[in-house]
């Protein structure tokens, strides 16, 4: 499971962000659309809406399963990916990519501190599945 | 490789068959009307061209008597029943139903009695309310029962309802509810519905609520505590009064889903164990018809504080003058939080519950809640050598796998579940709880005798065989029924709801 981007930073609820300037892109991780299985639906919300740290701003739906999507950093919605739209497939064929989810601008840079790094992540998701 | 033992089914016996649409053939018709001895007049003159339908209706099928009976019958051997074999699936509590049920809800008196009765000329059917109301009160050892609830998840919002009523009248309606993260999905849509905010606490290692956590995040915000015992692992929740005491002690109430109720039955009480409100699933626990097969209903039972709250109205005993007692529908019930359900909720089921329980009185129903649970573990320990046991511990009335050991083979929970149907079983439970990955969750009921069980037990070993020496062949599975594997992402993902004449289809994307 050592393919989960370095330059990327990662929640115990299996999203990433990528930051460039104030602006992060986020997304499940590899690890968690392969625990989700087929991706159906994707639930985003609309560009100018806000959350704080750790809130749910989506909705996932899978074959198997319904998951909540939680935000790894405080921020306002920029852009959303309306592909997922038509094509949620791209969460399972290309998470770190294609199947982002939104971007937004970062209120509080500070709380970056408290993520994941991809050798740490790699790590939990390994305790994670116990072998 | 050795070959596969499959024996209780081979090829399915049923029958390709098309859509009624193409069967279809111009002018054929099932009917044959006599002359008409009205003058015949265009639609057009007798009802306003608004109300006319203008958009194509041309293909709806044309066909006779005996192509429809043909085609729907076909179709009907389609289906798995419980009828038909066992009906594996956890958390579900798919028993038999009793033909004697349907017998008697279909009697006169109960079929054909209309709900707008006068109460003094229905006192059967107010009688029969009031005993499965009693009966049920005391199965649950709770004061009251309200029957109206619909099904279990209607039960779920009617109770937690009854919750947030009474601790308004306490002053403070509050604003949390908290569900341990192994239960059931309708748990937190219920408590939001009624207005409240979840707060998941984590199970412990053996799949028990973490009484420490639960300390954490109790406080004099919470409303209530939804909890499921036994837990969705299908172990009893064994720190269950603990667990009350601590809900208790901060001006919370407890909720309980009965999903589990099969396991306690005649055995052992919510209401003793200190749960305030449960509902009852009685397309689960009490044996009448579940899912396709017609409507459920969820009663719930709660404590003698909660009574007042409980959807009106409510079937009262009164005592006249002479000492005679009659049965009486109240309407002049100023705290409950109001109907939930027309009339007196699914009747038909309420009168299947109630003949179960009557045929099989307290020591039949203590049987069967003592069957069930040695089904379950009969399977938990005959299956213990080839599937992971999820969580360590004693199951009740279902246990829960993983797909652990068949994932070294490329092969998971889905494609076991496809290949069972190769042996003539339904599907167990699979991906339920969440906090199982490959979950794995089979509840055989005291339905099944002791050879179902083995044949269940055997096919289950067998297809553990297969995985290890030709996985491809359970990757693949179905291949004994009528269509193979399905695509379930294409279908989830572009769903097609609806036939199309040939020619507007041409014309869609």
């Amino acid at each position: 499971m050592a393919d989960n981007p370095e330059n990327l930073q990662y929640t115990k609820d299996h999203e990433w962000i990528r930051v460039e300037g104030e602006i992060g892109t986020i997304g499940i991780t590899r690890f968690a659309q392969e625990q989700l299985g087929d991706i159906v639906h994707v639930t985003l919300p609309r560009s100018g809406s806000s959350f704080e740290a750790s809130e749910s701003f989506g909705e996932i739906e899978s074959v198997k399963t319904f998951s909540e999507l939680f935000i790894p950093v405080s921020g306002e919605v920029t852009e959303v990916n309306e592909a997922l739209n038509d094509s949620p497939e791209l969460v399972n064929d290309a998470p770190y990519d294609g199947g982002w989810m939104i971007r937004v601008k970062i209120s509080n840079a500070a709380e970056l501190d408290k993520l994941l790094s991809a050798a740490e992540y790699d790590d939990f998701i390994a305790q994670q599945s116990g072998d | 490789m050795e070959k596969a033992v499959i024996r209780k089914s081979s090829n399915h016996i049923n029958q390709n068959e098309g859509l009624i649409f193409e069967r279809s053939r111009p002018g054929r018709r099932g009917y044959c009307l006599p002359a008409s001895d009205v003058e015949s007049m265009p639609i057009e003159s007798l009802i306003d061209a608004k109300q006319l339908r203008d958009d194509d209706l041309a293909g709806l099928p044309e066909v006779s008597e005996v192509d429809v009976v043909r085609h729907f019958t076909r179709i009907s051997t389609w289906n798995y029943a419980v009828d038909l074999g066992m009906y594996p699936l956890g958390s579900c509590t798919m028993k038999y139903n009793p033909k004697l049920n349907e017998r008697v809800s279909r009697f006169d008196g109960f079929a054909a009695s209309h709900p707008y009765t006068p109460d003094e000329m229905a006192q059967g059917n107010l009688r029969l309310l009031k005993a499965l109301e009693d009966s049920l009160a005391e199965i649950t050892g709770l004061a009251a029962v309200s029957l109206q609830p619909a099904a279990g998840a209607q039960g779920e919002m009617t109770g937690l309802m009854t919750i947030r009523k009474c601790l308004e009248s306490r002053g403070d309606a509050r604003k949390y509810v908290i569900i341990p993260d192994s239960a059931h999905g309708t748990n937190p849509a219920s408590a939001a519905i009624c207005g409240y905010a979840v707060k998941t606490i984590k199970s412990g290692s053996d799949g028990s609520v973490d009484l420490d956590n639960l300390r954490q995040v109790i406080d004099g915000d919470v409303a209530a505590l939804m909890l499921t015992n036994p837990s969705t692992l299908g172990m009893f929740e064994e720190k269950i009064e603990e667990v009350c005491r601590i809900v208790h002690e901060a001006g919370g109430l407890v909720y309980m889903d009965g999903a589990n109720m099969n396991a306690l039955v005649g055995v052992t009480r919510p209401g003793d164990m200190g749960v305030d409100v449960i509902h009852l699933n009685l397309h689960k626990t009490f044996s009448t018809p579940h899912g396709g097969g017609g409507p459920g209903a969820g009663p719930i039972a709660v404590t003698r504080e909660l009574e007042p709250f409980l959807p009106s109205p409510r079937v009262v005993e009164i005592t006249d003058a002479n000492g005679e007692t009659t049965l009486r529908l109240d309407y002049n019930r100023p705290h409950s939080v109001g109907r939930v359900r027309a009339f007196h909720g699914n009747f038909s089921v309420l009168v299947r519950a109630l003949c179960y329980i009557v045929s099989l009185g307290p020591d039949g129903l203590r049987e069967a809640t003592e069957t069930a649970v040695l089904n379950a573990n009969y399977i938990a320990h005959h299956l213990k050598d080839d599937y992971e046991v999820a969580y360590p511990g004693k199951p009740m009335h279902e246990v829960v796998f993983n797909d652990k050991r068949q994932q070294a083979f490329g092969v998971h929970t889905l494609d076991i579940a496809k290949r069972l149907i190769d042996y003539g079983f339904h599907p167990m439970t699979v991906y339920f709880p969440l906090i199982v990955p490959g979950a794995i969750m089979i509840e055989p009921t005291e339905s099944e005798g002791r050879e179902e069980l083995d044949l269940f037990i055997d096919a289950m070993k067998s297809i553990a065989r297969e995985v290890r020496e030709n996985p491809d062949l359970v990757k693949h599975a179905p291949h004994n029924t009528r269509i193979g594997r399905l695509d379930e992402a294409a279908a989830a993902r572009k769903p097609v709801l609806r036939w199309r004449p040939a020619s507007s289809a041409a014309g869609q994307k």
